[in-house]
């Protein structure tokens, strides 16, 4: 078993004895997993606690002229039959919109369907019962009346005048529109020594989180307080949207998030069935319980990345990139998702083409359209695999035409190391990458010259293997730029409280979530570093609005980043309010004394003056004994936020060795590497799981993954029979190296890591395979998922 | 057999049970809302994920996927006994040091699953780990870390019956 090394790394730039930086240690909630005592929302039951199910609409596209709910009235246990219309007296309809995406619109949604369905599996009638195969049952027998309407389906003619326009109030199906130029475009394409240019076609798919959504709403007459108990990644923010669309202030509503079976960007936005179920739990006054299912879960949960891009290179013969050029069009089904909106995956697609590289001459155009599908929004690595299959597949194929090796291209085309800070031809500010050192311990890491040589072997015997690459960039701790400007309320600054208990032990209050990606455990390895205990002395508490400080959550990669350093900042300040009172006790200067290890210590020898234990039970038991008008506070709150750079952008590289063979068109994926560095590595062991898990949801994308809907809007393989993901016997081993160029935004320096894997793995996955098949005359492959149809096809074998 | 209710008598985690169930309930929902065994988890009831692994009379089997009153006279074990017992303390141990789980849905299953194969005896190859494993989705992992804690422990074991 290979651990990472449990030693205090030299990355440290956080000089501090005894510091947890940079060091391997195992998160504290483990062992309670392993037991089978997590607590998930779908364990959580109360007293009185009914079960919700939904009647589904079967069509994509429908008006309701009757919904007949008598017999599941009379159904066994149940206890109501709520239609959309009824529940619309509690519950308001939301908009998707943010002003900061210029023109984005979208038409009023609401938690169950009023007079019109719009995708297959939108709700459009409860039940509540005491058990949720009662409420099931009863779904059975709501008889509704539909009346199908044309849907519209296919993006490449929604903005045709024949299509149907699905809300008449908009006018037509344009959800959002950007363009965007810098540089000579048509310049650099006409003085190209080779342009490339070709469509690039990436499949739906979504994120199947282990455990499904799930919610527990409890609406409390007698307190006139909701608590909801809820998978989710960002509490306050579902705070603020149940208080606003109950008509409720926020302090009457609670929400708690205790362990998430999964996330990946599923769990962050606004569902309707949740908000059906809370708006249910406040009419019957007693708490309901909603976990969706697997089927709902793939009509449901937000889709992703159905993206048709055509997209265009040119290069110099000597290499050097001179254009890039894409159209994008995205269908993100008849909602922009609420508050989010599905604007973003687009305007990152478009932001983050090209990235990597110091080509100034850039055209794009992203066009965002209605369907009558599920509706799309951010999913792990938001735009990021679009936009990284988009740049390296050019490049990688620009590399080709003009018979430059994969590796050379990017040494000539990459930002320099010292190039920082500068900005994209997107208008991306970079503080500082490190595309080259990335790309060069990347090609140790895999002996890319002794790979070549073993590829070359392994083709005279006729078995075709290939490497990829795909560099990449990644957005990670983002400040308000991202969604505060836009108007949405979700907050970008994070939160910390620490406070020293009676017997020397810290609790910590964070608004940053654990959904297993290890945020408790860095939180925890900050204040026990910055403040100077042992790591088991400190206990971590998120996810619940009552009683941490207003965050943002979890999302783009910023619990680490953002809420590792409020959590920084509230141990150093309570260090310094602990020595006050050591001082006051010790009659000693505080500037002094230090917190090491649990106790208080000279800080130039280190000696040991006094436990923290003493100066709590002294504090607390015994505040006579402390000078008259000193006043002990053992208890600091600090705040943090990004403010020098929009987002903390990292970079890194991924490479692939895969195996095709050419009868089936199977493909063996033999080694994966992935290089990434994102500043300052907190815990080196949750940074290299998360690009591996992360790398395998990018490979799963590559591969596998695809909602398959028919020409009338139909989800046709909605089931994990059919709907294939990555399992343990198709999977390589990954390889994962660092680099560290820390952001000196914050004293940590810590950049996140969440969506690297994600970012690179289809791209070079493509790469690869296309490398394989190149000598074969193959035709180059631009389309995912990659799946043995799609490799016979371009071999001319179907 | 048009009784819709049945009595069952099995042992679950070592204590003798005796329930009225509903015909059509599965396994892990009387695991889980009739006896509050909520280790065992709900991932996709169709038998594809693994998340609802037990042990039925020492075999592992779907929980979503065999009914509760086939159960009966049968001898179930969870996680929670599993982990009781102090029978997998050595790979629990290694999916914690090595970061073998992230939110941890799957872990109770792949437990479960692994400890079957690792009851084999002898050093499976990586290869023959995923092979096993294949049955039991893991969306945060990646599989790696929860590879090379499955061959530390097999590696373990095998040293210690030397």
């Amino acid at each position: 078993m290979k651990i990472a090394d449990d030693v205090p790394s030299s990355l440290s730039a956080l000089d501090r004895p005894n510091s947890y930086i940079g060091r391997s240690v195992p998160r504290p909630n483990l062992a309670r997993l392993t037991e089978g005592r997590a607590q998930y929302v779908s364990d959580v039951t109360l007293p009185r606690m009914a079960h919700v199910a939904f009647v589904r609409s079967p069509y994509a596209h429908a008006r309701i002229k009757a919904i007949d709910t008598a017999a599941a009235k009379k159904a066994p246990g149940v206890i109501a039959v709520v239609t959309g219309a009824e529940l619309a007296q509690v519950i308001t309809p939301w908009v998707g919109v943010l002003t900061h995406l210029k023109g984005i619109k979208s038409a009023p949604q609401h938690a169950i369907a009023v007079e019109r369905a719009c995708w297959q599996g939108e709700a459009v009638c409860a039940v509540a019962a005491r058990t949720r195969a009662e409420a099931e049952d009863a779904c059975e027998v709501v008889a509704v009346d539909y009346e199908e309407l044309t849907p519209v389906t296919d993006p490449e003619t929604a903005l045709d005048p024949a299509t149907p326009v699905i809300h008449a109030s908009l006018g037509d199906n344009l959800t959002f529109e950007r363009k965007h130029e810098a540089g000579e475009v048509d310049k650099a394409f006409a003085e190209a020594d080779a342009v490339v240019a070709t469509t690039f076609r990436f499949g739906r798919h979504t994120g199947v989180t282990n455990e499904p959504r799930a919610i527990v709403a409890d609406w409390n007459p007698g307190e006139a307080r909701l608590t909801v108990y809820q998978g989710t990644q960002a509490p306050h923010m579902m705070q603020n949207l149940f208080a606003k669309h109950l008509g409720l202030e926020e302090h009457q509503v609670r929400v708690l998030t205790k362990d998430v079976g999964g996330s990946f960007g599923i769990k962050v936005h606004t569902y309707a069935d949740e908000m059906a179920t809370v708006a249910l739990a406040k009419l019957l006054k007693r708490p309901l319980k909603f976990v969706a299912d697997r089927i709902e879960s793939f009509v449901t949960d937000i889709h992703a990345r159905d993206h048709r891009i055509h997209g265009k290179i040119a290069v110099k013969r000597d290499g050097t990139i001179t254009a890039f050029e894409i159209d994008d069009l995205t269908g993100i089904g008849p909602y922009s998702v609420y508050p989010r909106t599905s604007g973003i995956e687009a305007n990152q697609v478009v932001n983050l083409v090209g990235g990597p590289y110091k080509c100034p001459n850039y055209r794009a155009r992203a066009r965002v359209v209605f369907q009558n599908k599920n509706v799309m929004c951010q999913y792990r690595a938001v735009g990021h695999p679009i936009a990284t299959s988009v740049t390296e597949n050019l490049v990688e194929m620009a590399a080709a035409a003009i018979g430059v090796d994969a590796v050379e291209i990017r040494r000539r085309n990459l930002f320099p190391d010292d190039a920082y800070p500068c900005a994209s031809a997107a208008g991306l500010k970079f503080e500082k990458l490190s595309h080259h050192a990335s790309l060069d311990k990347i090609t140790t890491m895999m002996d890319y010259a002794a790979l070549r040589a073993e590829q070359a072997r392994l083709r005279t015997q006729g078995i075709y293997c290939g490497i990829g690459f795909a560099s990449f960039i990644e957005v990670t701790n983002p400040s308000a730029a991202f969604y505060g400007v836009g108007g949405a309320r979700i907050s970008s600054q994070d939160g910390a409280t620490v406070r020293l208990d009676a017997t020397g032990a810290i609790f910590v209050a964070s608004g940053v979530t654990e959904q297993g990606q290890g945020a408790e455990a860095v939180i925890a390895q900050c204040v026990a570093s910055a403040f100077g205990v042992p790591l088991d002395k400190v206990r971590v508490i998120t996810g619940d609005t009552d009683n941490v400080p207003y965050g943002g959550g979890t999302w783009a990669s910023r619990a680490a980043g953002i809420g590792g350093e409020a959590a920084w900042q509230a141990g150093k300040a309570l260090r310094q309010n602990v020595l006050a009172v050591a001082g006051s006790i010790l009659q000693a200067d505080a500037k002094a004394l230090d917190i090491r290890n649990g106790a208080v210590v000279d800080a130039d020898t280190g000696r040991e003056r006094l436990g923290l234990d003493e100066v709590a039970r002294i504090a607390y038991f015994r505040p006579d004994t402390l000078p008259p008008g000193f006043q002990a506070e053992l208890m600091a709150t600090r705040h943090y936020v990004p403010r020098a750079w929009p987002f903390a952008f990292t970079n890194g590289i991924q490479a692939s060795w895969l195996e095709v063979d050419i009868d089936t068109g199977f493909i063996r994926l033999l080694k994966h590497w992935c290089v990434e560095d994102c500043g300052t590595v907190i815990n080196p062991q949750l940074v290299d799981e998360q690009v591996r898990g992360g790398v395998v949801q990018g490979i799963g994308a590559a591969l596998f993954e695809h909602c398959v809907y028919d020409a009338r809007g139909q989800l046709l393989n909605g089931n994990m029979a059919d709907y294939l993901v990555p399992m343990a016997g198709e999977m390589p081993d990954i390889e994962v190296g660092h680099v560290v160029s820390p952001t000196a935004d914050s004293e940590l320096g810590a950049k996140g890591a969440g969506e690297a894997g994600t970012a690179g793995a289809p791209g070079c996955v493509v790469n690869a395979v296309n490398d394989a098949l190149r000598p074969l005359g193959a035709k180059t492959i631009t389309e995912i998922p990659l799946t043995p149809d799609v490799v016979l096809s371009a071999l001319g074998r179907i | 057999m048009t009784e819709r209710f049945h009595d069952i008598a099995l042992t679950v985690n070592g204590e003798p049970v005796h329930e009225r169930v509903d015909a059509r309930r599965t396994l892990v929902d009387f695991l889980r809302e009739d006896l509050a065994l909520t280790g065992s988890h709900v991932g996709c009831e169709h038998g594809v994920c693994g998340a609802c692994t037990v042990l039925l009379d020492g075999a592992i089997v779907r929980g979503c996927l065999t009914l509760a009153v086939q159960c009966d006279g049968a001898r179930v074990e969870t996680i929670e006994g599993v982990a009781d017992s102090g029978a997998i303390a050595d790979l629990r141990a290694a999916f914690e040091a090595r970061n073998a789980l992230q939110c941890g849905f799957c872990t109770p299953g792949m437990l479960l699953t692994a400890q079957a194969l690792l009851a084999h005896g002898g050093v499976p190859s990586r290869e023959e780990i995923r092979a096993h494993l294949s049955g039991n989705y893991c969306r945060c992992t990646g599989y790696h870390a929860i590879v090379d804690a499955v061959e530390a422990v097999a590696r373990g074991r095998a040293g210690r019956r030397k």
